[in-house]
């Protein structure tokens, strides 16, 4: 596989070139900004469409648009931009359209700091924008991730017809590691039941309307099933020295990577500290956090890079058979390997 | 245009609205009188009569008009308020050879939607917009909009619009004929006949152009609003001739279509062995290089640092690329963001052959300290046993730490004499390369021409050199 | 519709009309009036008063119902009916 070093954001334009995505439309923000630039460097070498719109706003409806006319479409902001994008991609979950969005945390609120954080967790798992729906949800942690996560997101998306993210950090974002760049995807999935594409068997209507209350409450309820088919079929989790762990570490992104740092550190203090790491934060995986005290774990420290809206889906999976303790770090701090260790051993006596 | 033998309901229509709930599948929403009924059916004619009602795509907005879907016998797209210019530009980028009709409201075009129109004309996008002037909010139950007249009353104006507290009404063909792209802007009336029918005639220009790929047209069309206004649609049309005309005046403030050539669009390249060869597989090789088993190190947690502009960044990058080639795992995280501003730089690079935990070296085995500041920042955080390689050059203090091996190095007077301040990051890889043993520098100069892909044959050779010299230097003065 | 009608004539339906009188107001004959009676949805209809219609198509271009209004012109040839 031929390999290439380049940063998290680079990989994730990559990604979505291999993937067959034919435009971005974005607007800059630090630290995201790279993917507006990567993709404006690489998207017309490729005769397909880079596109720096008037704002986040503007962004994200241009996505819809172009969802709608049935391309595989990317955009990719940060913080204030995704608060931006919220009623957009509402719409685009209210008309069932897949795009990918991809997130790449900062400081926060308001305009905080360009540091990285975990504080969109709530805003994007949670299906930040008005009304009942839910975005499928990516947490990659290497630049090969934001490589094959932002694949993986095109085939979700389009699989159930609904905007997917690929939610990371700044460190993942800006960080350069080798990547080996995958082989581009071979066929696109049909759209032609319901795309627009301005001809005689394309008369379709892209719609979120539902006037009838029983209407919308039905096309409500079936969303929900759609939930519950990603809820049952595409949790993805990454376990790190679990078979013998008795105390674990949650945390995804660059968290999980500092955690791995400090299983390792800690199995050397002969502490038997493992990791579960979310790759899915839509489906969260709240079947595998919910084994774990039938698994001999002892203790379960959730550690996140935002005040605490991680541990509150672990507890909620956890459904008081454990509770969960937390430690994070926020305005773009990032903690240190030795730091979760010495965590753990005041935590947990070890 | 063929004499019409019969005038009757248009082919750009849907035949029974079956996108309408309820039980009214042949008639529309709007209220008696509304001009936005007269503009749709204008529309409609002129897409049957240049049979492109096929080819073509809505958009509807928010307004009373967010139903025009359950009429136009089209593709058809119900967008956020305001936006419809923005999904109007990717939907006609997407489908380049599509009739795009942007149709919007006073308040959804120039109040929320302000900017994206605005940006949408001046990108000069393939698409003719209607706009719908009726100086109020009418689906929301007339509210002020950016277009009520000074005085007028309305339901969030009880006591008339006042110019002082909420400005002027905005006119916005004149707003948009400031912009270079446009070809075509225009503002009409449905107030009476012979205006009826210059409105019909602008649509088929402005339609006409979209089909003609002449980029971006404008028709602001003065529209009644019988329930807003509280009046009969008689009584309104002369409201629009006495009370909207003078702050709107009927004119084409702009016609260059004819002297326009056509927008055109690429082709996207989607066949996979194209884009491999586009992204340059080729070119990437497997690592090929072997590990030297007998390494002074077998990991290296790095961090490089300095200030901005001593190639800190790219000394990273380079190291983690000549790792790369030799099979390691590889990460360089740099310092990003206002700390870069201040002027002062580092950056984390890890090269080891197991999985990389996290890529910021908190307790590094090693440090380039670039300059004084550097030094003084990260000297405490190697750990015991690791290595310090600093730039006496810029650094006449001596480093404090005695529990790690130093490497007193002048890599910026070495670049110096090479001639070239910039190959200081080169030098730190020479360096680097005979502190650790993991790399061989006459491997690394195998690698020079990948990793300064497309500079001239001279900065390669001076880096190859730089490389040389940074690892000359410590081997002849620490081994 | 009706054959025994002399061409040019406009064909009003009276259950779509919504009684605007855009029609009457633009209609330079005075050929189209308002009905005393009112259709199923409560509006007073516009109706052609049967003669004088000079088929200029503004009656049609002026009502905002895209199905309430149909002009036949002089030239008009009635469609076969299977
Ligand atoms: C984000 C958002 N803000 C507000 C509204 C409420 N809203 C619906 S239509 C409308 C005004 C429409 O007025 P205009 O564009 O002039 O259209 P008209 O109905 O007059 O044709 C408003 C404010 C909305 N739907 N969405
Ligand atoms: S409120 Fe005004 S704009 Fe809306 S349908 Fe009625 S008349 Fe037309
Ligand atoms: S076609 Fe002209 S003359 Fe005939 S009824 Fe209509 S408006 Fe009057
Ligand atoms: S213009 Fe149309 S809706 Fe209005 S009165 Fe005439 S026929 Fe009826
Ligand atoms: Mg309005």
């Amino acid at each position: 596989m031929p390999r290439k070093l380049m940063k998290g954001n680079y990989a994730a334009v990559y990604g979505a070139i291999l993937a067959g995505c034919k435009s971005y439309y974005g607007y800059p923000i630090t630290p995201a900004s790279e993917i507006a630039e990567s993709a404006s460097a690489l998207f017309p070498k490729f005769g397909r469409t880079f596109l720096q719109a008037e704002s986040e706003v503007a962004a994200i409806n241009m996505v819809y648009g172009a969802a709608g006319c049935g391309q595989r479409v990317l955009t990719g902001s940060s913080g204030p931009g995704i608060s931006l994008k919220q009623e957009g991609i509402s719409y685009c979950a209210g008309s069932a359209l897949p795009c990918v969005i991809v997130d790449i945390m900062r400081g926060g609120p308001g305009l905080g700091n360009i540091g990285p954080e975990q504080s969109d967790y709530n805003q994007v798992v949670k299906g930040g924008g008005h009304g009942n729906y839910k975005v499928i949800v990516l947490a990659p942690n290497s630049a090969q991730e934001m490589c094959d996560l932002t694949m993986l997101a095109f085939e979700l998306a389009d699989k159930y017809r609904n905007p997917a993210f690929v939610l990371t950090d700044g460190v993942i974002g800006q960080m350069m590691e080798a990547v080996e760049l995958p082989e581009p995807v071979t066929e696109l999935p049909d759209k032609s039941e319901w795309a627009v594409y301005g001809t005689a068997d394309s008369r379709h209507l892209i719609n979120s309307i539902y006037l009838d209350h029983d209407d919308l409450e039905r096309w409500n309820r079936e969303l929900m099933k759609k939930y519950a088919i990603i809820q049952k079929n595409e949790v993805r989790v990454e376990e790190y020295r679990m078979d013998d762990a008795e105390i674990v570490a949650i945390g995804y992104g660059s968290c999980s990577r500092v955690i791995r740092s400090a299983v390792d550190l800690a199995r050397e203090r002969g502490i038997k500290l493992g990791m579960l790491r979310p790759i899915t934060l839509f489906p969260f995986p709240a079947t595998e956090i919910a084994s774990l005290p039938d698994r001999g774990v002892k203790g379960i420290l959730t550690f996140e890079m935002s005040d605490g809206q991680l541990v509150d889906d672990v507890n909620l999976a956890l459904k008081g058979k454990m509770i969960s303790d937390l430690h994070n770090r926020m305005g773009g701090n990032v903690p240190s390997a030795q730091e979760i260790c010495e965590k753990v051993s005041e935590l947990y006596g070890v | 245009m063929a004499h019409k033998t019969v005038l009757r309901k248009p082919k750009g229509f849907i035949d029974v609205y079956k996108h309408k709930p309820g039980a009214e599948k042949d008639r529309t929403h709007y209220c008696p009188g509304c001009g936005h009924g007269i503009l749709h059916k204008l529309i409609a004619e002129a897409l049957e009569d240049f049979d492109i009602v096929d080819k073509t795509i809505v958009i509807s907005p928010v307004g009373c008009s967010v139903f025009a879907y359950y009429y136009f016998h089209t593709g058809n797209l119900q967008v956020p308020h305001g936006r419809a210019p923005a999904v109007a530009t990717s939907v006609s980028r997407a489908n380049p050879d599509s009739v795009v009709i942007s149709y919007q409201g006073d308040g959804d075009l120039a109040a929320i939607g302000g900017n994206n129109i605005l940006q949408a004309a001046n990108r000069g996008e393939n698409m003719v917009v209607f706009f719908v002037n009726n100086a109020i909010y009418g689906m929301t139950g007339g509210q002020m909009a950016p277009t009520t007249l000074e005085g007028q009353i309305t339901t969030t104006t009880p006591y008339g619009r006042n110019v002082k507290t909420d400005g002027y009404p905005l006119q916005m063909c004149e707003i948009i004929n400031q912009l270079t792209a446009p070809v075509y802007v225009t503002r009409t009336s449905l107030h009476d006949m012979p205006n009826i029918r210059k409105t019909r005639a602008a649509v088929r220009k402005g339609i006409k152009n979209a089909m003609d790929k002449k980029g971006f047209s404008f028709i602001e069309v003065l529209s009644m609003c019988p329930s807003g206004w509280k009046m009969d649609s008689v009584p309104a049309q002369e409201w629009i001739k006495e009370n909207m005309l003078p702050r709107f005046p009927l004119s084409t403030l702009r016609d260059i279509s004819e002297d326009t050539p056509a927008v055109e669009r690429p082709v996207p390249v989607m066949d996979p062995d194209e884009v491999k060869n586009i992204l340059g597989y080729g070119a990437l090789s497997d690592s090929n290089l072997t590990k030297n088993p007998d390494a002074a190190f077998e990991k290296v947690a790095l961090r490089v640092a300095g200030f901005g502009g001593q190639g800190i960044m790219s000394a990273g990058i380079a190291l983690a690329n000549v790792g790369m080639e030799y099979g390691y795992n590889v990460s360089w995280l740099p310092s990003y963001g206002p700390e870069m501003r201040g002027g002062t730089a580092n950056c984390s690079v890890k090269i080891q052959s197991e999985t990389i935990g996290a890529s910021e070296c908190t307790e590094p085995n090693m440090l380039i300290a670039m300059n004084q500041p550097s030094l003084e920042k990260f000297e405490k955080i190697i750990v015991p046993g690791g290595a310090l390689i600093y730039n006496t050059t810029l650094i006449d203090r001596e480093p404090t730490r005695k529990d790690v091996k130093v490497y007193a190095v002048p890599i910026t007077g070495i670049a110096d004499d090479l001639g070239d301040t910039r190959v200081q990051s080169m030098v730190n890889v020479g360096a680097f390369a005979a502190v650790t043993g993991m790399f061989d520098p006459s491997e690394i100069e195998s690698l020079m021409s990948s990793l300064f892909e497309g500079k001239p044959e001279k900065v390669v050779k001076l880096n190859e050199k730089a490389v040389r010299k940074g690892y000359e230097y410590v081997k002849e003065n620490f081994s | 519709m009706n054959e025994n009608r002399e061409y040019p004539f406009p064909e009003i339906d009276p259950d779509i009309c919504k009684g605007c009188k855009l029609c009457v107001a633009s209609c330079p004959k005075g050929v189209l009036v308002i009905s005393e009676r009112l259709n199923s949805k409560g509006f007073h209809y516009s109706e052609y008063v049967g003669e004088g219609c000079i088929g200029c198509g503004n009656c049609f271009y002026t009502c905002p119902e895209p199905s309430a209004v149909t002009v036949y012109m002089k030239d008009y040839v009635p469609e076969e009916v299977s």
